[in-house]
């Protein structure tokens, strides 16, 4: 078999890349996954899709992929509903440095043109009447952010991919990328070899190891972050309620049920995803302190998924100075979902050698070199 | 009686229809179906459909249902309010 170019990880940054390669006439385009589509982090995220950003970098990335999301259906030629929901995010602050911060977040969101605003307790209330008055101090609003069904979107991109000529080898896993005079050639799995010079790195928690299949210690590193869903209800809530001091994220999705999720300030670096009572046991502390009313819904599931942190939790999307021909979309630090369809605009135009249609500097995998780490991302639950 | 008619997720009212049409679509394993159309995902967590699906898989894949995987199988075992874990929580304290 031979290809252009192999994708490695069907999640929907690797469908979107794929997607994003095919419309720009790239033929004998190979996405290859482990498993099924959406399998890793992309079926196991919150799916949430939010602008509000701590770090120039990650709000660009954001503002440019909802203004995607918003004429996806159409632009996808999608026949089934990706369920979009833009009733923004409303993030509660807790402390007063937590007010500072938001306050200049806010800042450097509006410079970019997007629109959030700062709410005091009241303006927060009137979005979510249910909140806890005593549990926060002040919240950032933006209306334009929201929610989408990862399955439904990456199936979007993926119907609309193999309209185009792309194929996609499921169920099958890559065992080695075959190199030869600083060239790759091919690409094998346990069930064939494929002949191809490019190689697109885009295997999510496993990025980490698929780098150093070429010889690539690419610096980032997986771990679980777990997350429960209730039963579904009537609609109540609009915006997703996010805090990063308290650390939790709770959103109603269209379908009626809420998915809530926490990081674990102790999880080791490694690929466990299972799922814990410890989590269930934090998660309903936080839920009854901000939204006792919340409280109230049973749980009916609980699940766990790897973010691919960096370390300044901003993506790497970028190609490689020392294998021309690998590239490299990962390190999206829980973020994968919302940036996926930047994430496969940029990586095709690396690819290609066209300008790009945003500043990829902040992404490029050399930033780690000097060791000098500009930036951090905050807002990260 | 038509496909149309027949509940096969009754959680998440999904028909043998909704079912086989996905199929046609290229979702041919039980996680497949699971996160296109909820089935599994409900408050009964696949207790009722897991069965029937496995042999509506096996049907149109023209194997047995004995080689169908169905799907994982995660916690929790029934429902429980958030509340009621927090009291356990502190009960325990």
């Amino acid at each position: 078999m031979k290809a252009e170019i192999v994708i490695i990880g069907a999640g929907i940054t690797g469908v979107s890349i794929a997607y994003n390669l095919a419309i720009q006439g790239v033929k004998d385009i190979v996405v290859v996954d482990k498993s099924f589509m959406t399998s890793g982090a992309t079926g196991r995220c919150g799916a949430g899709v939010r602008q509000q950003w701590g770090t120039k970098g990650n709000c660009i990335m954001a503002k440019k992929s909802i203004e995607f999301f918003e004429s996806a259906t159409d632009t996808l030629e999608y026949d089934d509903d990706i369920e979009f929901k833009q009733e923004g995010y409303l993030i509660l602050a807790t402390t007063p440095e937590e007010d500072e911060l938001f306050f200049e977040n806010v800042r450097l969101q509006n410079s970019l043109g997007i629109p959030s605003r700062v709410c005091n307790k009241k303006e927060a209330l009137k979005v979510v009447p249910y909140l806890r008055p005593e549990s926060f101090t002040s919240a950032t609003y933006c209306p334009t952010d929201g929610h989408l069904n990862p399955f439904k979107m990456t199936d979007a991109y993926f119907q609309k991919a193999k309209q185009l000529g792309v194929e996609f080898l499921f169920f099958e896993t890559v065992e080695s990328i075959e190199i030869n005079n600083g060239k790759i050639t091919s690409v094998t799995t346990e069930k064939r070899t494929i002949k191809t010079n490019k190689v697109v790195n885009a295997a999510g928690g496993y990025a980490h190891e698929v780098g150093l299949m070429v010889g690539i210690d690419i610096p980032v590193y997986s771990e679980n972050h777990e997350i429960l869903v209730t039963e579904p209800v009537d609609k109540m809530q609009g915006p997703m309620v996010m805090s990063f001091s308290k650390n939790i994220y709770c959103q109603q999705v269209p379908h009626g049920s809420f998915l809530i999720g926490r990081s674990n300030p102790e999880a080791k670096h490694d690929h466990d995803i299972s799922s814990s009572w410890q989590f269930l046991d934090e998660m309903a502390k936080t839920v009854c302190d901000i939204m006792p009313k919340i409280g109230e819904l049973r749980v009916i599931r609980q699940w766990g998924g790897s973010y691919n942190i960096s370390p300044d939790r901003q993506p790497i999307i970028s190609d490689v100075k020392s294998l021309p021909g690998f590239y490299i979309a990962c390190g999206f630090s829980g973020h994968g979902f919302m940036f996926a369809p930047m994430s496969g605009v940029l990586i095709t135009e690396i690819v290609l050698n066209k300008p790009t249609s945003l500043d990829a500097s902040d992404y490029r995998l050399d930033r780690f070199e000097d060791k000098i780490v500009t930036e951090y991302e905050k807002s990260v639950v | 009686m038509s496909d149309k008619d027949i509940i096969i997720c009754r959680c998440e009212d999904i028909t043998r229809e909704d079912i086989r049409k996905c199929m046609e679509r290229g979702f041919i394993t039980f996680e497949d179906l699971k996160r296109q159309l909820r089935v599994g995902m409900g408050p009964c967590q696949g207790q009722t459909c897991s069965e029937l699906i496995k042999r509506e898989l096996a049907d149109f894949l023209g194997e047995k249902p004995d080689v169908i995987n169905t799907h994982k199988t995660r916690p929790l075992v029934i429902g429980v309010k958030l509340k009621s874990i927090k009291a356990g929580v502190d009960n325990e304290s």
